[in-house]
């Protein structure tokens, strides 16, 4: 019991996922502003901007129903952190027994989208409803595409529902990307990361010169922290998760430390160079790349990878 | 079940710069009536203008528009210099055509720049306004300001540009047309800028006489008006440039003229400064001692379109009335036709595409009932506070030392 809270708050779930996430956060911007001829925040600008909010008034709608507009982010935050504890206790070597844990993944990987889904819904602002609408369209069109993308890592890596045993096959036998299939599937998943992190050219949900900032328009102080760290903790945990299923996972001893650090700052780096190289979508052409596009480049992958490739 | 529901953008919205307010009535996402209200920055300028003596007036107007600050003191400059009657040296018109094609290109670079950033593509946002950095600074080399130059005066302009200015200007011009050429091969060829701009918010050519919308809104509808062609001031008349126009009258269309007129603009400018090479240093200015009784028309191509001044003149030093139209007044009425039926994410694009200029329009003041509903002023009740002020106007003609009645 102790262990698990243990897990779930400080190391490898709250604490250290929104610190990490933070720095990674530090280096998206970082990098951005590099593209884009500017300067750049400073190292801790993320946990500023926390500290902020924190200290910020709190304000709730007149017209919203309270208790799911202020629940929503506490829901959001404890998702992303249950995904966390699941994807970086195997990433780290500490493993629990449990098996299956991919499926329970994927579904608390949702549950931060449809938590602030069900908040924006409760703030009773027309612009945060179309942003939740929107976001909702969204899920429906990258989440099928994601099922299939780790159905696919299930079937390649020997029929196993556990992380663990995933990373322990790459080990063995290579990383899955190291396949044709394996990068057609890297690929599709790298464009569902974007969906589900809400960057350009998938950030419908927020669109700033649209909706101003869409679902989170109306979250101020306390509540915008916590929807900011959901958001740091998944900027970890999804690029993790795309090391975990197609990279080999993470070494923690000597030089393979370094590794370890190197690929998740070059996932975070194709994600950054991805959103500063395009323009928003629309709703209907993120829905047609993902229907069609996305899920029949994923059939493609999984039909390769049953003849081998 | 058709519900309504109202996205408002503005009166603050991060699409635009300053304050106004669109109401998109949508089902859905798609826009199906669109409602605008302008007025929030009205400033009164025409009836400040009536205040000042003629010299004044030119830096009133400079700050009608921020961004193209040129433009009114042009379309003022060339009334003024129909009343007087009086052509000006060539230095000068070369001088004024080269100001007035910096700002083209520093406008049209500030938009490109809001259009990218508009579409979520910051990059190109950054950039564009980067490279703008670098028409400000040949700004600041010739008239001391980045922005409003404060160049010019009945029968001239204030400063020369000297002779041994010019290659510093030419080497700069020459750095900007890689960085153009750059920028305009990354808003062309990038698939997903077609995929958001094209065939939206379309302007046929039939909309855009309706309407009577003027510059690079036109010519993307493939109506070639351009004041610069058609009654030539400045050096317009002097040097060769074409009208860039397109057919498809769709945002990406807009986007296509203005980065092409950039090009224009830059060989425009390489001819005055050849010309200005031909011209006596020093000769910049025909004095004017008076201005005579009478009415002037004065026109310019703004960034964005035609800009009219009319200035009456009744022999003293000071406009009696002094009309302003910017060219935003009629390209924002097009939204009413390229909005509607549109998502509201394209139509967020629709209303940057005609790069719109409010405070230049803001010409309506809302009244406001003290006790029960709010209620603006219609239109009959505008025509009769028009017939009560040229009324006004008319006495004041016929004796001038009556009192001003107060309107």
């Amino acid at each position: 019991m102790v262990n698990d809270l243990f897990y779930f708050l400080i190391f490898p779930g709250f604490l250290f996922a929104a610190a990490g996430g933070g720095i990674l956060s530090w280096f998206d911007r970082k990098i951005t502003a590099r593209v884009q001829f500017r300067k750049g925040p400073p190292f801790l600008q993320p946990f500023y901007d926390i500290i902020k909010l924190l200290a910020k008034e709190t304000l709730v709608p007149r017209n919203s129903a309270k208790i799911p507009f202020l629940y929503a982010p506490v829901f959001a935050l404890a998702g992303a952190t249950l995904a966390a504890v699941f994807i970086l206790l195997p990433a780290f070597g500490i493993t629990t027994g449990f098996r299956g844990d991919l499926i329970v993944i994927y579904y608390f990987l949702t549950i931060p989208s449809v938590s602030w889904i069900i908040g924006a819904m409760a703030t009773g602002n027309p612009l945060a409803i179309t942003g939740a609408s929107r976001e909702m369209k969204l899920i429906l069109s990258y989440e099928l595409a994601f099922l299939l993308i780790l159905a696919a890592v299930i079937y390649k890596s020997g029929m196993t529902l556990n992380v663990a045993d995933i990373i322990d096959y790459q080990k063995q036998n290579g990383p899955l990307a190291a396949s044709l299939s394996g990068i057609l599937l890297l690929i599709a998943f790298v464009f569902c990361i974007q969906a589900k992190l809400g960057m350009v050219p998938f950030d419908i949900a927020e669109a700033e010169t649209e909706i101003t900032a869409g679902m989170f328009i109306e979250y101020s102080g306390f509540t915008y922290a916590m929807v900011k760290l959901t958001r740091y903790i998944l900027l970890l945990v999804l690029p993790s998760f795309l090391v975990i299923l197609f990279l080999g996972g993470f070494r923690w001893n000597g030089i393979g430390i370094l590794w370890s650090v190197l690929k998740i700052l070059a996932v975070v780096l194709v994600l950054t160079l991805v959103r500063n190289t395009n323009p928003r979508l629309k709703l209907g052409q993120a829905m047609r790349f993902f229907f069609v596009g996305m899920n029949l480049l994923v059939i493609a992958a999984f039909v390769l990878s049953l003849y081998g490739l | 079940m058709n519900r309504r529901t109202i996205i408002p953008i503005g009166p603050y919205h991060p699409l635009q710069e300053e304050p106004e307010l669109f109401k998109l009535f949508c089902e859905g996402e798609t826009v199906v009536d669109i409602e605008f209200e302008t007025g929030y920055n009205h400033r009164g300028i025409e009836k400040i203008n009536e205040k000042k003596t003629f010299d004044q007036v030119f830096f009133v107007v400079e700050r009608i528009c921020g961004i193209c600050s040129t433009s009114h003191p042009f379309a003022y400059a060339n009334a003024m210099e129909e009343i007087a009657g009086i052509e000006i040296p060539d230095r000068a018109k070369y001088i004024r055509s080269i100001i007035g094609e910096l700002e083209r290109i520093h406008s049209h670079l500030l938009w490109v720049g809001l259009a990218g950033h508009f579409l979520g593509y910051n990059t190109v946002y950054m950039w564009s306004w980067k490279y703008r950095e670098s028409v400000l600074d040949i700004f600041e080399m010739i008239t001391g300001n980045r922005n409003n130059y404060a160049m010019f005066k009945i029968g001239g302009v204030r400063r020369d540009i000297p002779n041994s200015m010019i290659p510093e200007i030419r080497r700069m011009l020459d750095s900007l047309k890689p960085k153009i050429a750059l920028l305009t091969g990354a808003v062309m060829d990038d698939p997903v800028i077609h995929a958001r701009t094209k065939g939206v918010g379309i302007l046929t050519p039939e909309v855009i006489r309706k309407y009577g919308a003027v510059g690079p809104t036109a010519r993307a509808s493939g109506i070639a008006i351009d004041v610069r062609r058609d009654d030539p001031y400045a050096a317009y008349g002097m040097v060769n440039w074409n009208v860039i126009t397109a057919e498809e009258g769709d945002v990406f269309a807009k986007a296509k003229v203005r980065l092409l007129e950039m090009v224009e603009s830059v060989s425009i400018i390489e001819q005055c400064l050849t010309g200005l090479e031909k011209t006596k240093e020093g000769d910049t200015e025909t004095v004017v001692r008076e201005i005579p009784p009478g009415m002037g028309f004065g026109r310019a191509e703004a960034p964005r379109g035609e800009v009219f001044h009319f200035v009456r003149s009744d022999g003293s030093n000071m406009p009696v009335r002094h009309k302003i139209r910017a060219p935003s007044y009629v390209n924002i009425a097009t939204f009413k036709e390229s909005c509607i039926g549109q998502t509201v994410s394209d139509a967020t694009i629709i209303l940057a595409a005609v790069d719109p200029c409010y405070c230049c329009t803001e010409r309506l003041t809302a009244a406001y009932q003290m006790v029960s509903d709010v209620r603006r002023l219609d239109g009959m009740e505008l025509i009769r506070l028009s017939h009560e002020k040229t009324r006004n106007i008319m006495s004041q003609l016929e004796n001038p030392g009556s009192p001003q009645k107060k309107d």
